[in-house]
């Protein structure tokens, strides 16, 4: 593999001494070359302590010392210039543009089926479509209201979409309190740069759900934020949400359904609720309709959404666009329903179904990594350059016997940023999770998101589950 | 054939319940092979009760009732002009596209041995209906017919490990099958008059269909090692025992629940006087 581009110092990559670095870095570059070693570690230091002291934000919830909790933090921002920015910007509103065109045409007409875009097994066969939205239309036709898509990059003008986060994107907090803490700890850097601000999330997500408010409801729509409750995983971030919205943070045991019209349990008797920013998946939110032992979910909500009397954000059944099968044919399907192609590519996918495919994913597995369609199946991946000769063989056996259930992608060379770590500071591979709203009057995209960066040297996995942490994102305005 | 069912399923509960909310799917559709006489959907409770229907096209009512309520009653009584169409459903509303019906719930995953049952059972022919018999009379074979052994919650690999199992069991290892060789198919519930003259029966019947090119949705009836005939009344189908279930429903307060269940399907021959009698002291009995 060659060296992976870097953020700071781009395609020559990190490891050349005296590089200089990108335009977008250059402002920080000096400042940081400037500072004594000493000030970092005492940054470093209070970063975490202010983490610590939003961790006990958590812990009044339930939980005593929520050490595990805390993301680690790294205090370079990751910079994006202006220019790279609009063509994300365009990117990712054409992206949501298309996924939500996608979900009202396979729940309607089945136009990309009939004209033989994308394999009708594929989209009704899968497990996130769900029947029972052929009989609702949403509010304003929009299902995917909130889109966390995953981004990397590969080069200087290269960036792919590595998945689209369709359901319930999560990691917005993170996003917010890393730039609270950012300016805290930096107010300095950031009168040396023009950062575009990232704190107008919470208002533009408020400004989105009341956008969506169903038709037949009052002037003033209501809106709040289901929760699946204080032992979800990102119930810090559902109460974070509701509290800067200014809205009500609700658990199913909250919310009545009367005459398809749902209500809010209130001191001052039953309100009317409007529009419910769920946390809760869809196999939970009605025990009449999914699982039937949910206790987390509005028994009846269904019939509600249904009757046209409450929007559900997001939709019930936008998991089949964010399938990882259907996601290998979101090229066609930007190119079917834009007629343009798309701005932001997908990484390089084979489809083994496809016989050419699967010839070239058998000759190239050693360089390749293969995944599962169906992650039900849990065989695991291949990653074919670090994978044994015999590990490959089996691989390829699988593959034949049952060339459906698999796709395969190069082995990526994810762009690294210059990130703290015991030895100082070394390059670490990065990808970017930023939020798209989407509401009836307009789509806002939060200039920035979630960058999450994998710490152990080398490794490509930024999951915060697996160790991975997350930094500041910067979009400059220019 | 003319048949009449008289359905009552009754809650008691042992402390008041504040609020009931039930769909129910107990109203059969009309189709090519069934003709509804009448029919009628009532509950003994103030209460909404409100007719709509599906995305499967069933018809289902929806329930929403408030307590105080120690026990409820739901009562369904009806009857239905059969004919034979050897198992072929046709004169339906399908509003989904059949590729639905290939995905796999919790109750019809399939395992290992149910694969290999599936493929060893359909070897040498392509053609789908041959295959869907073959399956029929092989799981009949194989899995012996016993109410005891499973439960409503029972999953098809669990019954076809213990080879034991009702309708519901037979009907989700027959579905498992056919889904996995690829064949799109999905659960059927109803009712069935019995051909030995035996009205009351314990629970209502459950069957499969799967969808055959050229014919369109067939039946298949594992209990019986035969096609749904004259003497099967379709209610309403989805993907599983689960999407189908007769009520699903959630209620506020009541403590433990205790259910009975009375069902009666009564052939009607259209001359006999006598046997109209009969049915009707029948529904007597169970609205007493």
């Amino acid at each position: 593999m060659t060296a992976a581009f870097d953020e700071m110092f781009g395609e020559a990559g990190a490891a050349i001494e005296g590089a200089l670095p990108r335009k977008a870095y250059a402002a920080l570059d000096k400042w940081m070359k400037a500072a004594p070693p000493e000030f970092f570690d005492a940054r470093r230091r209070q970063a975490e302590l202010f983490f610590r002291r939003i961790g006990i934000t958590f812990a009044v919830y339930g939980e005593a010392e929520s050490h595990e909790r805390l993301i680690p933090f790294d205090i370079v921002p990751r910079i994006i210039s202006g220019k790279e920015w609009k063509t994300i910007e365009a990117g990712l509103t054409q992206r949501a543009a298309v996924l939500n065109a996608f979900l009202a045409d396979v729940y309607g007409p089945g136009e990309c089926v009939k004209a033989g875009i994308i394999p009708a097994e594929l989209v009704y066969g899968n497990a996130g479509y769900r029947v029972e939205m052929t009989r609702v239309r949403p509010p304003h036709d929009i299902f995917v209201h909130i889109l966390g898509a995953d981004l990397v990059r590969v080069g200087e003008d290269k960036f792919y979409v590595l998945e689209d986060n369709a359901r319930t994107p999560s990691g917005v907090s993170y996003m917010l309190e890393n730039r609270e803490v950012m300016m805290r700890l930096f107010p300095e850097l950031f009168a040396r740069h023009r950062v575009a601000p990232v704190e107008t999330y919470p208002d533009s997500l408020l400004a989105t759900l009341r956008s969506v408010t169903p038709y037949a409801s009052d002037q003033d729509p209501t809106a709040v934020v289901l929760t699946p409750g204080p032992y979800n995983s990102a119930f810090y971030e559902h109460s974070f949400l509701a509290d800067k919205m200014g809205v009500e943070l609700v658990e199913g045991s909250d919310l009545f359904v009367q005459d398809a019209r749902v209500f809010m349990r209130t001191t001052e008797g039953p309100r009317r609720v409007d529009v419910i920013y769920r946390r809760v998946d869809d196999d939970f939110l009605d025990p009449l309709t999914f699982k039937p032992e949910s206790a987390l979910g509005v028994p009846g909500l269904m019939a509600a959404y249904e009757a046209g009397t409450v929007t559900i954000v997001n939709a019930v059944g936008a998991g089949v666009a964010d399938d990882k099968a259907v996601y290998t044919y979101m090229p066609e399907l930007v190119k079917f329903y834009t007629g343009q192609d798309a701005i932001l590519p997908n990484v390089p996918t084979w489809r083994c179904r496809e016989p050419d495919a699967l010839a070239y994913v058998l000759d190239h597995l050693p360089e390749l990594v293969v995944k599962e369609v169906n992650g039900s199946g849990g065989y695991g991946m291949l990653v074919g350059p670090t994978a044994s000769k015999s590990e490959i063989d089996v691989f390829a056996h699988k593959l034949r016997k049952d060339p459906q259930g698999f796709i395969a992608q190069p082995t990526l060379a994810l762009s690294t940023c210059p990130t703290f770590t015991e030895k100082g500071l070394a390059p670490r591979h990065v990808d970017l999770r930023p939020f798209v709203l989407t509401g009836a009057d307009k789509v806002r995209v939060t200039p920035g998101g979630l960058t999450r960066v994998a710490l152990t040297e080398g490794s490509l996995v930024v999951n915060s589950s697996q160790g991975g942490g997350t930094k500041d994102t910067w979009v400059l305005d220019e | 054939m003319r048949i009449r069912i008289d359905h009552e399923t009754r809650y008691h509960y042992d402390a008041p319940v504040r609020a009931v909310s039930q769909i129910l799917r107990l109203t059969p559709r009309p189709h090519d092979g069934q003709h509804i006489v009448h029919w009628r959907v009532d509950v003994d409770v103030d209460g909404r009760l409100r007719e709509t229907e599906d995305a499967f096209g069933n018809i289902v009512h929806r329930l929403a009732a408030d307590g105080p309520l120690e026990t409820m009653t739901l009562t369904v009584t009806g009857e239905v002009e059969t004919t034979d169409t050897v198992g072929v459903i046709t004169g339906l509303p399908e509003p989904l596209a059949p590729q639905v019906f290939l995905r796999d719930t919790p109750l019809t995953e399939p395992n290992a041995a149910l694969c290999a049952f599936a493929r060893d059972t359909v070897r040498g022919t392509d053609d789908r209906l041959e295959q869907l018999h073959r399956l029929l009379s092989a799981l009949h074979a194989e899995v012996t017919y016993d109410t005891r052994s499973t439960t409503s919650a029972t999953s098809a690999i669990d019954a076809f490990t213990q080879k034991h199992g009702i309708c519901q069991d037979l009907s989700h290892i027959f579905i498992a099958c056919a889904r996995h060789i690829g064949i799109p198919a999905r659960y059927v519930s109803g009712h069935l008059a019995r051909s030995d003259g035996v009205i009351e029966q314990e629970a209502s019947h459950a069957w499969a269909e799967a969808l055959v090119p050229g014919l369109g949705w067939v039946g298949f009836d594992v209990t019986h090692d035969a096609c749904p005939g004259e003497r099967h009344v379709r209610i309403a189908c989805g993907f599983d025992y689960l999407s189908a279930a007769p009520v699903r429903g959630s209620r506020i307060g009541g403590g433990a629940e205790r259910l009975s269940v009375r069902l009666a399907v009564a052939q009607q021959p259209m001359m006999q006087r006598q046997s109209t009698g009969f049915a009707q002291n029948q529904s007597r009995q169970i609205q007493r």
